[in-house]
């Protein structure tokens, strides 16, 4: 379905909760669509085909709130659905906070964000990407030792959205995908790790020989792994996984956490939570950024700003609703943040060991272990231990641990080496002393 | 409870065949020459087997937060996915829309696979037979909307009236309902109705400015009837509460390897990660998992027997038939510590020479099935758990655990505890913070020295993920005593 299909029907789901006696609603569409294809030592696993849509649908009976939503796009189906939402609203609480956004905030400019770049991939072409991508691994070095597969995905989406403030977009985005996860052996024992390159127009997609080569050259660095010793020791958080600090910052900044008192950073608005080397942007306009949006989930414009200013908290991330319920202005952020950047304090990857000296590098983390009520902090690891400034050996089977509040104001470094391929782009962190329990 | 439904309401239902047929072919115009011609597009000359997929889906939940049900929100949906496999390859193409001409044009997108090699042939269908483990239809039928909101309020007010300090209660419920309809070219037809039903809530609590939190839920593939009842709303509230209450207190975990002991049902999870995982069919016969090529060989103390066992009545991680049609049942993975089967769907069953187990399960009709966990849990030992807890000079007693993972390569898996104390000279001591543990898959069994008599399967609130794929799924232990495994505090 085209963005005007998917607009005709949001259209029509906004008509439906009118007449069916909704005072406020907001409806959205989307339709995807693509191809995967997956090979797996040298030949073809998997071959999938997508298509799919949904609409969903939140009505309004004054202060009460239902929503509904549906897989099937049909006029019947969507009426129904809208009917079902009505229904569901006469049974939810009068609560003063609901609706939508105000009508003022609406976006009203729509800044070019270029985010469609169709591939027009077929199947055979996906197929030789896919085979030198995980050739270029298999054949990286004798310990490689067998593969989970490379495989190219290549999707686009069309989507809708409008309110009853008359508020009514559509547009469409793509995102192409190459990835390459492969095992390497040595003294009877595996390891494992990948690599991938995600961009929306497949020219920007890295070569797929070095997807495969760095594949490989990841997991040969985890042959030997050994655990350590229990210890306090600096840590450097490689960028791919440096990213989800920012997440559980972002988490305990969120409206929904802060106006439920279930997070570490209640009232941190203004006050120096970070080290005084940590500024973090929000760039919501970025040309074919991944979390680019000129409109939040509510339809209000998103804009530029700076959420973390020499340590200092500037601004939470709110929807229209949390923000009624703190007593504040929604900052365009329902539905998530919009590429969130961190500046780097300019060091080179070799010069953040140089300046650790002796300490670990975290490539790898595993579990959910950050608690965003108390800030308590403690998660698998693996990576590398580096002595004197230099990757000593393979470290796996150990814990990190501390309290997010001390590691955010422990922030030494961010190195230089920013990792783009997400909502959130960081370079290496250096954190100062965390505990680190092994043997 | 003043809204309690009529139980007499659940009359005699068609069998689920019949049922889906009717509901998901019938309706679409969709009949055997239909299916027929389906599957002889996806049986092209080098395509083994295939099968069409078709399923509908309801679910409704309804959230309470700061003492009103703030939102309800409905979701539904239908579609169908054709496979095809020839050898280790797997075609595949799916739409949510039902119709004769999508449902061909599927089954050639996914016939596309085949290169070389098999020549399947569509056999006569036949509908397979399969025990009853729940009952059909709508979990929530019977069981009005003014019913649902007072049963939150219930939660929340149990909640409050169990400490003064309750701040926040979150309180959810989640009914859904699936209909499958499995239809392979081998003539296999079967269907699943399944039910699936859970209740949550998260209080927060608050003294002199520290805020902490518990949470507890329940749920199965039961009717809402059955599941809820005011008893059981208030030990749940009871025990988020109680969870909370015990975090004000808590001091940091210690850093380091230390003998654990594991509490009865949800730290079952245990199993899940460090053996469950690697156990999967698909990763043995491709030979990433740390445990393939182990089968017959020791991977635990001989006191552990390990199963997986997808046909229990009425649990979350039960299913009458897996995504492929095939009966679910009882599979030993460890038997007296030894290594004795994997977990199969019928790709990876057929490659490596076995039977299917009836663990070929999907998210939905978009996704491709793989092998996947139902309930997996061990089995009771001969040891009381206080005499295990006894036993134990210093250590960690974990009674309650988060999330959990696995590296299923290196076998090094985590699993973060929530609620855990302190053991010294066999009494069990302060309170610890949350911590995650961290062991290696393969050896960690070999560790475990003492198993309880206390068997407990985890209240019904488990969700498993595998490549961006999540199903319901359920994890059980009894009390269980671990000699060495890391525990990642920061004392």
């Amino acid at each position: 379905m085209s963005p005007d299909d998917l607009r005709q029907r949001v259209a029509d789901a906004l008509a439906h909760a009118r007449k069916g006696g909704a005072s406020q609603a907001a409806a959205s569409a989307t339709n995807d669509s693509g191809l995967t294809l997956r090979v797996r030592m040298r030949s073809v696993e998997t071959l999938e085909s997508h298509q799919g849509h949904s609409l969903g649908v939140t009505v309004y009976r004054g202060q009460r709130q239902g929503s509904a939503s549906t897989s099937n796009l049909s006029p019947q189906a969507v009426r129904e659905t809208v009917r079902k939402a009505l229904s569901l609203a006469r049974f939810a609480a009068e609560d003063e906070f609901a609706g939508l956004a105000e009508a003022g905030r609406m976006a009203t400019e729509f800044p070019q964000l270029d985010l469609y770049h169709p591939w027009g991939l077929d199947a055979g072409q996906a197929m030789e990407l896919a085979l030198e991508c995980e050739a270029a691994a298999l054949d990286a070095d004798p310990r490689i030792s067998n593969s989970e597969g490379a495989g190219v995905d290549s999707g686009e989406s069309s989507y809708a959205y409008g309110n009853s403030h008359g508020f009514l977009k559509a547009g469409r985005s793509s995102s192409h995908s190459v990835y390459c996860a492969v095992l390497s052996e040595q003294d009877g024992r595996m390891e494992r790790d990948y690599e991938f390159s995600v961009a929306r127009a497949p020219e920007e997609l890295a070569p797929v020989k070095e997807v495969g080569g760095n594949a490989a050259k990841y997991t040969l660095r985890r042959l030997g792994a050994r655990k350590i010793k229990s210890t306090r020791a600096p840590v450097v958080f490689a960028p791919r996984v440096a990213r989800s600090l920012i997440g559980h910052f972002c988490a305990a900044v969120s409206g929904r956490a802060l106006y439920n008192r279930a997070s570490f950073l209640l009232d941190s608005l203004g006050k120096p939570v970070f080290a005084d080397c940590v500024n973090l942007s929000e760039r919501p306009h970025v040309p074919r950024g991944p979390a680019s949006r000129a409109y939040d989930a509510e339809g209000v414009a998103t804009a530029n700003r700076e959420v973390v200013g020499g340590g200092i908290i500037n601004g939470y991330f709110l929807g229209s609703y949390s923000a009624r319920k703190l007593g504040m202005d929604t900052t365009g952020n329902a539905g998530g943040a919009h590429n969130l950047q961190l500046e780097s304090t300019g060091e080179t990857l070799e010069e953040l060991l140089g300046g650790m000296g002796d300490g670990l590098v975290v490539t790898e983390l595993m579990g959910q272990g950050a608690n965003i009520v108390t800030g308590d902090y403690s998660r698998g690891a693996a990576g590398y231990w580096v002595r004197g400034g230099a990757p000593a050996h393979a470290v796996n089977e150990i814990t990190i641990a501390g309290n997010l509040k001390d590691m955010f104001r422990n922030i030494r470094a961010i190195g230089a080496d920013i990792d783009r391929r997400g909502g959130i782009q960081t370079g290496s962190i250096l954190i100062d002393s965390l505990s680190v329990a092994g043997a | 409870m003043s809204a309690l439904p009529d139980p007499s309401t659940c009359a005699a239902r068609p069998g689920a065949v019949a049922l889906a047929r009717a509901s998901l072919l019938e309706s679409s115009g969709l009949g055997d020459p239909q299916l027929d011609r389906a599957l002889g597009a996806l049986l092209r000359p080098g395509v083994d087997w295939g099968d069409l997929y078709f399923s509908e889906h309801s679910s409704e939940s309804w959230v309470l937060e700061d003492g009103i049900v703030k939102t309800a929100s409905h979701d539904q949906g239908r579609g169908m996915s054709a496979r095809a496999v020839s050898g280790d390859k797997s075609g595949f193409a799916y739409s949510d829309e039902l119709d004769p001409s999508t449902l061909l044009q599927a089954a050639k997108t996914a016939g596309a696979i085949a290169r070389d090699g098999g020549r399947g042939q569509v056999m006569a269908r036949r509908a397979g037979a399969s025990r009853v483990l729940y009952a059909p239809g709508d979990p929530g039928a019977g069981f009005s909307d003014p019913a649902k909101v007072e049963l939150l309020h219930a939660l929340d007010r149990e909640a409050r009236a169990a400490d003064p300090r309750v701040r926040q209660v979150i309180a959810s419920l989640s009914i859904a309902r699936k209909l499958v309809l499995i239809c392979s070219s081998d003539g296999r037809l079967a269907a699943d109705d399944r039910p699936l039903a859970r209740l949550g809530l998260t209080v927060l609590l608050e003294r002199k400015g520290e805020v902490r939190h518990g949470v507890s839920g329940w749920g199965g593939r039961l009717p809402l009837v059955e599941l809820f009842n005011e008893t059981q709303a208030r030990e749940h509230a009871r025990e988020a509460v109680r969870q909370a209450v015990v975090n004000l207190d808590a001091q940091p975990a210690p850093a380091g390897e230390e003998v654990v002991v594991l509490g009865p049902g949800w730290p079952g999870i245990l199993l899940h990660e460090a053996v469950g995982h690697g156990l999967e069919g698909d990763f043995n016969r491709k030979g990433v998992s740390a445990f393939a090529g182990r089968i017959g060989e020791a991977v635990a103390s001989e006191q552990c027997t390990v199963v997986d066992d997808g046909s229990l009545p009425g649990r979350r991680g039960s299913l009458q038939v897996d995504d492929e049609g095939t009966p679910t049942g009882r599979t030993v993975l460890i038997e007296n510590g030894i290594l004795t089967g994997y977990m199969q769907d019928r790709l990876n069953a057929r490659l490596m020479g076995v039977q299917p187990t009836g663990n070929g399960r999907r998210e939905s009709y978009a996704c491709l099935p793989m092998p996947r966990m139902t309930n997996t849990f061990m089995m009771p030992g001969p040891h009381d758990p206080e005499e295990i807890i006894r036993s134990v000079p210093r250590g960690v007693y974990a009674r309650n655990f988060g999330g959990g993972q696995v590296d299923i390569t290196s076998g090094k898996f985590v699993f973060s505890a929530s609620e855990a104390y302190r053991i010294e000279d066999g009494k069990l001591g302060a309170p610890l913070r949350d911590a995650t543990l961290i062991g290696d898959g393969p050896t960690v069994l070999t560790r475990v020295s003492m198993i309880g008599s206390d068997l407990a399967l985890d209240p019904g609130i488990g969700v498993c993920g595998k490549e961006g794929q999540s199903v319901p799924v359920g994890v059980g232990m009894p009390t269980v005593r671990v000699d060495g495994i890391t525990v990642g505090g920061t004392a």
